[in-house]
C-alpha cells in the first residue's frame, strides 16, 4: 500500500468518525485547508518535472478527491441528523385546540323574509315598505274601518297620545295593510307588491307577542279575481315549504278591507308533538290551522287610495312571518324570537352564506 | 257562540251528521272552533230505579240502596242524598264512568264497610245545573236501563265564531237559514203568534233620543209567575253556556240566542212615570245588573223613568228594576238602537255583553213587532199573565237597500261561473229579493251588504269556495326582474356581512322601558304609548343599543362570557310635522370577552373601542361607503365613554356611524358588567352611488415600478390625534405618497414629558422612472414639513 493510499484510508476513517460539523470542519482544514496535508501534496506537483508529475499526479489528485468526497458525504449526514434533531424538538401537540373565530348567524325572521322575497320576486312582486308608527287614517279609515267600526276594537291597538298631523290618532300599525294604501297612492295601478315588516297588537302569550312580523301581498290590475288569489297562495306556500303536499282550506270570512274575504287554513299532521304541514286537515290525526287572511280588495279601499274601483280590482293577503318560520323550522315559542339569547340564535339561526336562492332551493334543510 | 244540534234541528229540518254540518258551517264562513259531545261525558251513566233504601249500619246520613239497572241483578249502592228512596228513578254512574264535574273515575268500593257499586248523581255532578241538594229525580216513565245521555237528549254542541259583519247569525235561527241556503236542509217557518191584548198599555213609552234610539216598542204583562223556565229551554241555554236564572230572564236570553234579538224585561212595580229613551245627563249614575255603578255622560242613550236610569240602552240593564222571583207585573222592551252609539258607549264604559255585541253590529230592524210578540208568547206560555196592547215609540229603519247586480260579476270578481238561476236561488234563500233586471233588494237585517261585491261573496260562499279554480297570475316575459330597493339590498348585504364577521343577529322589541329609552333619547321627544302592554314596553326605541344591551345582560346572567349581537331595524324619531320619522339602523353590541383565556394566549382579552371601530369600518366598507374619506370625530353621545368613543363622518355634518365603549353610568343603569362596546351605523346616511351604475369595473393598471418604503419617527404633543398627523403626512406629496400607516406609538423612557413618539411608514410610488436620491430627499422634506405644521418634529 502506497503512502497515498494509507493517507486516504486514515483520512476517510477520521472523517467518518467525526461527531459534528465543527470537528468535520477542523478535518477539512487539516486536509484541504491552505496549509492542509493534502493541499501540501498538491503543491508539490508544481515543482515536479512533467514526467514525474504525470506519474504522481493521478494518485495525489485521487487522494484529494477521496478526501473531498468523504467530507461532503459526512457533511450531508451530519446536517441531516441535525435537521432531524431540530425537527424533533419542534414537535407540537396538535391535540391542543386551534383558535376558533366566532360563528355568526342570521335570525330566522330575516331568513324567512329573504326566502319570501325570493319567491315573490319570481312571481313579479316588488317589495314595498311603510312606517310602523302610523295614523289611524292609513291603518283603519282608508281600509274601510271608520272610527266606530267594531273591528277596530278587535285589533288591540297601541295608541300614542300625540295627534296625527292630518288629524286623528297616531298608533302602531296593527297590520302591514297600510302599505297597500301608501303604495296605491304613490304608484297608482297596476300594483304587484309584498310589504314585509313589524306590526303590533296588544296581546301576549306563547303564540302571540305584542310585536310580530307580517308580509302583506297586494295585486291590483284590471281583471284579477279570486281564482288568482287562490293560485298565488297555493303557489307561494308550495314554494316556501318546498312540497306539493300542501292542502289549503279556504273559508269565507270577514275583513273590512276585502270583499269577498277568505281565510286560509292549511292541513297538518301531529308528529312527535309537532305540527307537520301536509295532507288534508280532515284526515285522521290531522287538523286545520289558520294561516292567513285574504280577499278581494274592497272597492272602498281602492277609492280611498285614489284609484277608480270600476277600472281596477285585485286581491290582498297578510301572513305572519314568525308563524311561517315556526312552522317551517320547528320553533314553538314565539317569545324566544325576541330575547336575543345567543344560544337560541346559534341554534335556530342560519349561516351568513345561506342566502336563499331559487336555484339552490329557498329553504335550508336541517 | 255555542248551540246544540238539537236546537239547530228545532229550526232546521236536516238529516245531516254533526261532521257534515260542521264542514258546511266552515265552508259558508261560520268557523267551527270546537264541537263537544256531552254524550262522551255521560258515558257510563244510565237511568236506574231504586228498589229499596235502608239506613247504613254505620253512618246516620248514608243509605244503602238496591238499584235496578235494567240488566242483571240489582246493584247495591251507598248514597248520601236525603231524597233517595225506594221507588224513585234517578241516574246511576257505573264503575268506570267519569264524573263530569270533577273527573273522578267511579269504581267498586266499600263505604264504611258496605260495598257500593256506583253512584247516584246530582244535577251538579253531571254539570247539568247548580242543584246539589239531592240526586236527580227522573219521571216515573223514564225507561230503566237506557243510557242517560240518550234519555236526557244530550246533544252535540257547536262552538262557532261569528264574524262581526254577521249579527244576523248571532242567533241559531240565522245560522239555520244560512245552512238551508247551502243545501243542509229546510228552514222551518217561525210560529205565528196571536196575542190577545187585554188592556191598553198603562205605561207611557217615548223616545226623546230618536238618534240613539230610533224605535222603542213595549207592552206590559200583568200577573206573571217568575218561576223556573221549562227544562228544554234550560237545556238549550246550558248548552249555549248560559246559566238558567229565572223564567223571565231565561226567556230573554233565549230570544237573544235563538234569534239574535236582545230584549229587556222591567219589574213594573219599580217603575214610575213614563219610560223614556233619552240621553244620560253628565254624571248621572246607574247601578247595573253586574252590581257595578257606572257614571254616564250625555253621549250615552239610556232608558229612564221619573226616578232615574233603568237601562244603559242596549248594553246592560239596571239592578233596581230587574225582575225577581216575586215579580208579578212586567214591562217588555224591544228597541232599535244606533249601532255606532252602542259601540262608543260600550267602549267608554268598558262593558262587553251579548246584547252590546248584537246591537253594536246591528239587529234586525224588521223584527221588532214579531220579536215582541214572540217574547210575549213565551212569557205567557211559561209565566202566565195578561198582555197589554203594544206601544210603539219611533220607527226603526225601514228603507231596504236595492243593489243593481250584474251576475257576471261573480265570474269577474269571484272567479267562478255560477249559473244565473243558481245565483238567484242562493240570494232568495238568504231572503234577498231578486227583481227584474237583477235589482236585488236586501233584507234589512243584512247591514253588511253594501254593494255588488257583497252579493258576489254571498253567492260564492254558498256555492262553495272549493269550486273556485286556481288561475295563474299573468307572468312577465323572461326571467324574474330584481325587485329589492337599494335600501333593502343594503340591509340584506350588511346582515350577511355582519353574520359572516361572527355576529349573531337578534331581533329585539321596538319598545323599551321609558327610563331606558330616555338614556338614549336625542332632541326629539320620545314616542310613548298611551296603552302599553306593560311598563317595560312603553317607549319606542330612539336607538337599538338598549335592546341589545338588555339581551347581552340576559346572556351574561345566563353565564355567557360574551355576547356579539347585531340587529338591523328602525329607530323611531319625529318628523317636523309630527309624523313618524323612522331610520334604518345597524347596531352591533360586543360585551365581555373578545377571546377567552387560552393555552396559547393566556388571559381572556376583553372587547375595547377598537373592536367597535373595526366593525364599523368593515361594515361601512361593505355598504359601499368611502371608508378612506371618513373622518374620525368626537361627540358620539353621552351614552358613550367620552374618551373611548367617536363618530365616523363624511364631512363634518354627516354622521355615518358612532362607536365606542359605553359609559359606565349606562352600564350601571342596565346592571351589566363592562366593558361593552357598541356601534350604530345609520344606513340612510350612507350616500348612494352616484350616476347610473354599469357592471364594468375600471381597468386593472398595476404600477410598472416597485414602490418604496420610508419610515419616519416623530415626536409630537401627547394630545395630537394620530389621525391628524397621518392625514398631514399623506397629503404632503399627493403625487408620490400612496399610503402611510402608523406602526408604532410610544411614550415613556427617552420621550420627553408631554410628548409621544409616533412612527409612520410611508409608501412612495414612482410613476415613470425610479426615484433618485434627491427625489427621495425632496419627498422626505415635504413629509417632515407637513408634520411640523401639526407640531411634530423628526426624532434624531
Amino acid at each position: 500500500m502506497s503512502d497515498h493510499d494509507q493517507m486516504a484510508q486514515e483520512a476517510t476513517a477520521r472523517i467518518a468518525a467525526s461527531e459534528d460539523l465543527t470537528a468535520l470542519e477542523a478535518l477539512r482544514v487539516e486536509y484541504l485547508g491552505k496549509h492542509g496535508s493534502v493541499s501540501a501534496l498538491l503543491k508539490t506537483l508544481g515543482k515536479m518535472s512533467p514526467e514525474e508529475r504525470q506519474e504522481k499526479a493521478p494518485a495525489i489528485q485521487g487522494l484529494r478527491q477521496t478526501v473531498a468526497d468523504a467530507l461532503a458525504s459526512r457533511k450531508a449526514e451530519l446536517e441531516a441528523a441535525e435537521l432531524e434533531e431540530r425537527l424533533a424538538s419542534e414537535t407540537l401537540d396538535l391535540t391542543l385546540p386551534a383558535g376558533a373565530g366566532p360563528k355568526g348567524s342570521i335570525h330566522p325572521v330575516s331568513q324567512v323574509m329573504d326566502e319570501l322575497a325570493e319567491i315573490f320576486a319570481d312571481l313579479g312582486f316588488a317589495v314595498a315598505t311603510g312606517p310602523e308608527i302610523e295614523d289611524d287614517w292609513y291603518n283603519f279609515t282608508a281600509l274601510n274601518m271608520p272610527e266606530s267600526h267594531p273591528a277596530r276594537a278587535m285589533h288591540d291597538t297601541f295608541y300614542f297620545p300625540d295627534p296625527a298631523p292630518k288629524g286623528g290618532k297616531m298608533l302602531l300599525r296593527t297590520h302591514t295593510s297600510p302599505v297597500q294604501i301608501r303604495t296605491m297612492m304613490d304608484k297608482g295601478a297596476p300594483v304587484r307588491i309584498i310589504a314585509p315588516g313589524r306590526v303590533y297588537r296588544s296581546d301576549s302569550d306563547a303564540t302571540h307577542t305584542p310585536m310580530f312580523h307580517q308580509i302583506e301581498g297586494l295585486v291590483i290590475d284590471r281583471d284579477i279575481h279570486l281564482g288568482h288569489l287562490k293560485w298565488t297562495l297555493e303557489t307561494f306556500l308550495k314554494a316556501f315549504f318546498e312540497t306539493e303536499d300542501i292542502v289549503l282550506r279556504l273559508r269565507p270570512s270577514y275583513f273590512p278591507f276585502t270583499e269577498p274575504s277568505v281565510e286560509v287554513d292549511v292541513g297538518f299532521a301531529i308528529e312527535n308533538g309537532k305540527r307537520i304541514l301536509g295532507g288534508s286537515g280532515d284526515e285522521p290525526g290531522h287538523g286545520w290551522m289558520e294561516l292567513l287572511g285574504s280577499g278581494m280588495v274592497n272597492r272602498r279601499v281602492i277609492e280611498f287610495a285614489g284609484l277608480d274601483p270600476d277600472e281596477w280590482q285585485g286581491f290582498a293577503f297578510g301572513v305572519g312571518v314568525d308563524r311561517l318560520a315556526m312552522l317551517k323550522y320547528g320553533m314553538d315559542d314565539l317569545r324566544a324570537f325576541f330575547d336575543g339569547d345567543t344560544r337560541w340564535l346559534e341554534h335556530y339561526g342560519f349561516s351568513a352564506l345561506s342566502q336563499p336562492t331559487l336555484s339552490a332551493g329557498v329553504g335550508e334543510r336541517a | 257562540m255555542k248551540f246544540s244540534l238539537e236546537w239547530l234541528r228545532y229550526f232546521l229540518e236536516t238529516e245531516a251528521s254533526v261532521s257534515e254540518i260542521a264542514a258546511k258551517l266552515n265552508a259558508i264562513g261560520i268557523e267551527v272552533e270546537d264541537i263537544e259531545d256531552p254524550a262522551d261525558r255521560l258515558e257510563g251513566f244510565r237511568v236506574a230505579e231504586v228498589l229499596s233504601a235502608k239506613p247504613h249500619p254505620d253512618a246516620d246520613r248514608l243509605q244503602v240502596l238496591t238499584v235496578n239497572t235494567g240488566e242483571g241483578d240489582p246493584l247495591q249502592v251507598v248514597c248520601g242524598a236525603p231524597n233517595a228512596r225506594a221507588g224513585m228513578k234517578g241516574v246511576l254512574g257505573l264503575p268506570g264512568a267519569e264524573v263530569p264535574v270533577n273527573g273522578m273515575k267511579l269504581r267498586k268500593s266499600e263505604i264504611r264497610g258496605v260495598e257500593s257499586n256506583g253512584m247516584m248523581c246530582s244535577v251538579r255532578e253531571l254539570e247539568l245545573g247548580e242543584d246539589h241538594d239531592g240526586i236527580i229525580e227522573l219521571p216515573e216513565d223514564a225507561p230503566v236501563g237506557e243510557s242517560f245521555a240518550d234519555y236526557h237528549g244530550a246533544s252535540p254542541v257547536f262552538d262557532v265564531a261569528i264574524t262581526p259583519n254577521r249579527p244576523d247569525c248571532m242567533g241559531v235561527y240565522g245560522i239555520a237559514r244560512d245552512l238551508a241556503a247551502a243545501g243542509m236542509g229546510t228552514l222551518k217557518p217561525l210560529r205565528e203568534h196571536e196575542i190577545e191584548a187585554a188592556f191598553p198599555c198603562p205605561v207611557e213609552i217615548r223616545t226623546d233620543d230618536p238618534e240613539g234610539c230610533p224605535a222603542f216598542y213595549g207592552r206590559v204583562i200583568r200577573g206573571v209567575t217568575n218561576g223556573e223556565s221549562p227544562a228544554w229551554m234550560q237545556k238549550r241555554l246550558l248548552a249555549a253556556g248560559q246559566r238558567p236564572i229565572s223564567a223571565l230572564v231565561d226567556i230573554t236570553n233565549y230570544m237573544m240566542l235563538a234569534f239574535g234579538r236582545p230584549a229587556h224585561v222591567y219589574d213594573l212595580a219599580k217603575l214610575s212615570g213614563p219610560v223614556v229613551a233619552r240621553r244620560a245627563k253628565d254624571g248621572e249614575q246607574v247601578l247595573a245588573l253586574n252590581e257595578k255603578t257606572y257614571t254616564l255622560d250625555s253621549s250615552m242613550t239610556v232608558i229612564a223613568d221619573d226616578n232615574g236610569v233603568h237601562d244603559i240602552a242596549g248594553i246592560m240593564g239596571g239592578e233596581d228594576s230587574s225582575v225577581q222571583p216575586g215579580t208579578t207585573d212586567v214591562l217588555l222592551e224591544i228597541a232599535y238602537f244606533d249601532p255606532e252609539r252602542i259601540g262608543v258607549t260600550g267602549r267608554k264604559l268598558g262593558i262587553a255583553t251579548d246584547a252590546r255585541t248584537r246591537f253594536e253590529r246591528g239587529v234586525d230592524p224588521a223584527w221588532l213587532e214579531e220579536g215582541l210578540e214572540s217574547l210575549t208568547s213565551l212569557i205567557q206560555r211559561f209565566c202566565g199573565g195578561e198582555a197589554s196592547e203594544i206601544v210603539r215609540a219611533g220607527t226603526p229603519p225601514t228603507e231596504p237597500k236595492v243593489i243593481a247586480f250584474d251576475p257576471g260579476l261573480t265570474q269577474r270578481l269571484g272567479g267562478v261561473d255560477v249559473p244565473e238561476d243558481e245565483q238567484k236561488r242562493i240570494l232568495e234563500a238568504l231572503d234577498f229579493e231578486v227583481g227584474a233586471a237583477w235589482q236585488v233588494t236586501c233584507p234589512l237585517r243584512r247591514h253588511d251588504i253594501e254593494g255588488p261585491a257583497d252579493l258576489v261573496e254571498e253567492v260564492v260562499r254558498i256555492h262553495g269556495l272549493d269550486n273556485v279554480e286556481s288561475v295563474a297570475l299573468p307572468r312577465a316575459d323572461g326571467v324574474a326582474r330584481p325587485t329589492a330597493t337599494p335600501m333593502q339590498a343594503l340591509e340584506r348585504r350588511l346582515r350577511r356581512a355582519a353574520a359572516a364577521r361572527g355576529l349573531n343577529e337578534a331581533v329585539t322589541w321596538s319598545f323599551l322601558p321609558t327610563g331606558q329609552a330616555e338614556h338614549f333619547a336625542g332632541e326629539d321627544p320620545l314616542w310613548v304609548l298611551d296603552n302599553p302592554i306593560s311598563e317595560d314596553m312603553k317607549a319606542m326605541r330612539p336607538s337599538l343599543v338598549p335592546g341589545l344591551l338588555s339581551a347581552a345582560k340576559r346572556n351574561s346572567d345566563r353565564g355567557a362570557a360574551s355576547s356579539r349581537l347585531f340587529e338591523i331595524g328602525r329607530r323611531y324619531l319625529r318628523a317636523r310635522d309630527g309624523s313618524s320619522d323612522e331610520h334604518s339602523t345597524l347596531c352591533v353590541l360586543l360585551a365581555g370577552e373578545k377571546t377567552p383565556r387560552g393555552w396559547n394566549n393566556g388571559k381572556a382579552a376583553m372587547f375595547d373601542a377598537f373592536d367597535g371601530k373595526a366593525e364599523a369600518e368593515a361594515l361601512l366598507a361593505e355598504a359601499g361607503a368611502p371608508v378612506d374619506k371618513l373622518m374620525v370625530m368626537g361627540e358620539a353621545g353621552a351614552q358613550f365613554h367620552p374618551g373611548q368613543s367617536a363618530t365616523l363622518r363624511l364631512g363634518p355634518k354627516n354622521v355615518l356611524a358612532r362607536f365606542g365603549a359605553l359609559h359606565p353610568t349606562i352600564l350601571d343603569a342596565f346592571d351589566i358588567d363592562g366593558p361593552v362596546v357598541a356601534v350604530e351605523i345609520y344606513l340612510d346616511a350612507i350616500p348612494a352611488k352616484k350616476g347610473k351604475q354599469g357592471f364594468e369595473k375600471p381597468d386593472f393598471a398595476p404600477p410598472a415600478l416597485q414602490s418604496v418604503m420610508r419610515d419616519f419617527a416623530f415626536l409630537v404633543p401627547k394630545g395630537l390625534a394620530a389621525g391628524d398627523l397621518l392625514r398631514a403626512v399623506k397629503g404632503a406629496d399627493k403625487a408620490n405618497i400612496v399610503d402611510a400607516r402608523v406602526f408604532d406609538v410610544f411614550e415613556g423612557q427617552g420621550v420627553p414629558e408631554g410628548k409621544k413618539s409616533v412612527a409612520i411608514e410611508v409608501t412612495l410610488q414612482p410613476s415613470e422612472k425610479s426615484f433618485k436620491d434627491e427625489d427621495l430627499k425632496a419627498i422626505s422634506d415635504k413629509v417632515v414639513a407637513a408634520a411640523a405644521k401639526q407640531g411634530a418634529e423628526l426624532r434624531g
